[in-house]
């Protein structure tokens, strides 16, 4: 083989975003010393991006919030996939469709736009990055510049290494898509439930909240009504779960997610559940959310539930016919925008098209 | 120490994938200990599905799978592991170097004063006392102790620092605290610098503290200061441990 006049393959970084880092299936076992666990913050939108390159469940992707990024592929071939928030997709400056594999080539100019809905997106890359992880995992906590590249975001003249893959068919992702979730955020009571009112209690199950413009990875502070404590808010510093409900003296609640520190010393009135937790990771400033009940036993069952369906829809993959459907969606795109109306029911980046058999 | 209270442990669910087991709502040995016999234990059993724990003041943050393990059967598990007799296993002692007062404390003096003591009165009291290490929280490596002897407690500071020198070593409330090499944000007060990378994401041993362990403050001059923490950044641990002589039987939790 003769060695790669550019050096060894990979993505040239020439906008990093708003915020990406790369990210895998968290740091574990480090909690203990301080360390957070971080990780993706909409993992079922990791896996599905790695299912689409045929990648493992956990293989590390860029996460990209609001804005993605902008890069040149400098290796022979490169298969990529996006998931999560609808951030346009161009290759070469012509519109590409979401939530399928593209083979890219030597040279290939790659832009990742703006979210049209959600706020985190995952670009996988086949194969995965060639990065050194750092106590076990390669994502990314900027807090304390752990992991990643240099323990910060991507920018321009970011190098990711890539490792190489990318055999078998292009897939696309198939009819059976993860329904879009409604309705309340669930929650668990507890553990510190009892630092709480009857009355605080059921501020926090009944009260609309708005995500404040404080949110990012490491938690999101909500605004509406104060909770009320039973007695006092310090509590003895004690460990934080992913998505903890922390409760300070203003009496607004605070989601802590990913990127949380490892303990803390308010009391915490409820956990949002996991399976939820990639919904609050969607979310922007401005949008509301609710809080409802369930118990723990309804909890893990619907942890169940949601990795069934996960798994459901990445079986229901399929390869990507080319010359047909790639190819009308994306005339359709152009027309759109030449045109500058783009009716959302035939939006062709919509990754949740409408759930009834059409 | 058979001496329970009959209200703890209380397991609480921290969402379908955490279990908090709690042994009391308050800074104490007793607690803080059967926290960490129950660390030591979960760690030995092995309990396909169990993520991690995080042992903290008074109480052990279990995360499990719960696709693998049932919260039910982990709750008797734990219950198990809580009141089979285990043994008081020995934590590691460090001697930490500590630059005292200067830039290296600059809350030395003020603190001294406020308790009618010399500085070098406070050090001798400081650097007297045995610590014990009750839990590594809020920031990577970052060691909370207690045994800051009472002549010492302080009340936090009314202006909290949006940012304290790497390596600082503080106290706050009854509390005292070793900072890792990262500037935190803390109302306690600085009261010297060591030279020990308690955090180390580069060395062999990245985390040289571990909840049980005990640690006693040893001053330095600043010619030892510079020379240990150029070793410290070129990866030695520069702290000196010493096994703790009580018979261990249940080990290994140690070394993650």
């Amino acid at each position: 083989m003769t060695p790669d006049p550019q050096g060894a393959p990979h993505l040239a970084v020439t906008d990093g975003g708003l915020f990406s880092t790369l990210q895998d299936a968290g740091r574990f076992g480090y909690q203990r010393f301080g360390i957070s666990g971080s990780g993706a913050m909409d993992p079922p939108a990791m896996r599905l991006a790695n299912a689409l390159v045929g990648n493992p469940p956990g293989t590390a992707i860029v996460e990209m919030t609001m804005t993605g990024l902008a890069f040149t592929v400098v290796a022979d071939t490169c298969r990529i996939a996006l998931a999560g928030a609808e951030m346009a997709l161009t290759i070469n400056g012509r519109p590409a469709e979401p939530l399928q594999a593209h083979d890219l080539a030597r040279g290939d100019r790659v832009a990742i736009g703006r979210a049209r809905t959600g706020m985190r997106a995952c670009l996988a890359i086949a194969g995965g990055l060639d990065v050194a992880p750092v106590l076990g995992s390669i994502s990314t906590h900027t807090r304390s510049g752990l992991g990643g590249l240099d323990g910060g975001p991507l920018r321009p003249g970011t190098v990711l290494p890539l490792r190489g893959g990318g055999a078998g068919p292009l897939l696309r992702q198939g009819r059976r898509h993860l329904a879009p979730a409604e309705g309340p955020l669930r929650v668990v009571l507890g553990p510190q439930a009892d630092a709480f009112t009857p009355a605080g209690l059921a501020t926090f199950l009944s009260a609309t909240y708005t995500l404040s413009t404080r949110a990012d990875r490491m938690g999101c502070q909500l605004e509406g009504p104060a909770i009320e404590h039973a007695a006092g808010f310090n509590i003895v510093s004690d460990g934080i779960a992913n998505g903890s409900v922390q409760v300070p003296g203003h009496g607004r609640p605070i989601v802590l997610l990913a990127d949380r520190q490892s303990t803390g010393g308010y009391p915490k009135i409820a956990t949002v559940i996991g399976p939820d937790l990639g919904r609050l990771a969607q979310l922007r400033p401005g949008d509301t959310l609710s809080f409802t009940a369930i118990d723990a036993r309804e909890a893990a069952e619907a942890a169940r539930r949601a990795a069934a369906a996960l798994e459901a829809a990445i079986a229901a993959m399929e390869p990507v016919v080319l010359g047909t459907a790639a190819l009308s969606s994306e005339r359709l795109l152009g027309l759109n925008l030449v045109s500058g109306v783009a009716s959302a029911a035939h939006d062709p980046f919509c990754p949740h098209p409408p759930s009834h058999p059409s | 120490m058979t001496l329970k209270d009959p209200t703890f442990p209380r397991l609480l669910d921290a969402g379908e994938s955490g279990l908090v087991v709690e042994f009391g709502d308050g800074i104490d040995e007793t607690a803080n200990a059967r926290v960490i016999a129950l660390d030591r234990a979960l760690a030995a059993a092995a309990i396909e599905g169990v993520r991690e724990a995080v042992p903290t003041y008074r109480s052990l943050l279990i995360l499990f799978d719960p696709l693998v393990v049932d919260r039910a059967a982990l709750a008797g598990r734990v219950r198990a592991l809580e009141t089979a007799p285990g043994a008081e296993a020995a934590g590691t002692l460090w001697r930490v170097p500590v630059l005292y007062g200067g830039a290296h404390g600059v809350d030395l003096e003020a603190v001294a004063s406020q308790h009618g003591l010399t500085p070098d009165e406070l050090v001798a009291l400081h650097a007297g006392a045995l610590y014990r290490v009750y839990m590594i929280g809020f920031a990577p490596g970052f060691a909370y102790l207690g045994g800051l002897p009472e002549r010492l407690h302080t009340s936090r500071r009314t202006d909290p620092r949006p940012k304290t020198p790497p390596r600082s070593v503080s106290i706050g409330g009854r509390q005292a605290a070793v900072s890792p090499p990262i500037e935190v944000p803390s109302g306690w007060h600085l009261l010297g610098q060591t030279p020990v990378r308690s955090y180390d994401p580069g060395r062999e041993k990245p985390f040289l503290f571990a909840p049980g362990d005990t640690i006693r403050f040893t001053p330095i001059d600043a010619g030892a200061y510079r020379d240990m923490l150029a070793a410290a950044e070129a990866g030695e641990m520069v702290a000196t441990p010493e096994t703790m002589p009580v018979p261990s039987s249940a080990g290994g939790a140690h070394d993650a």
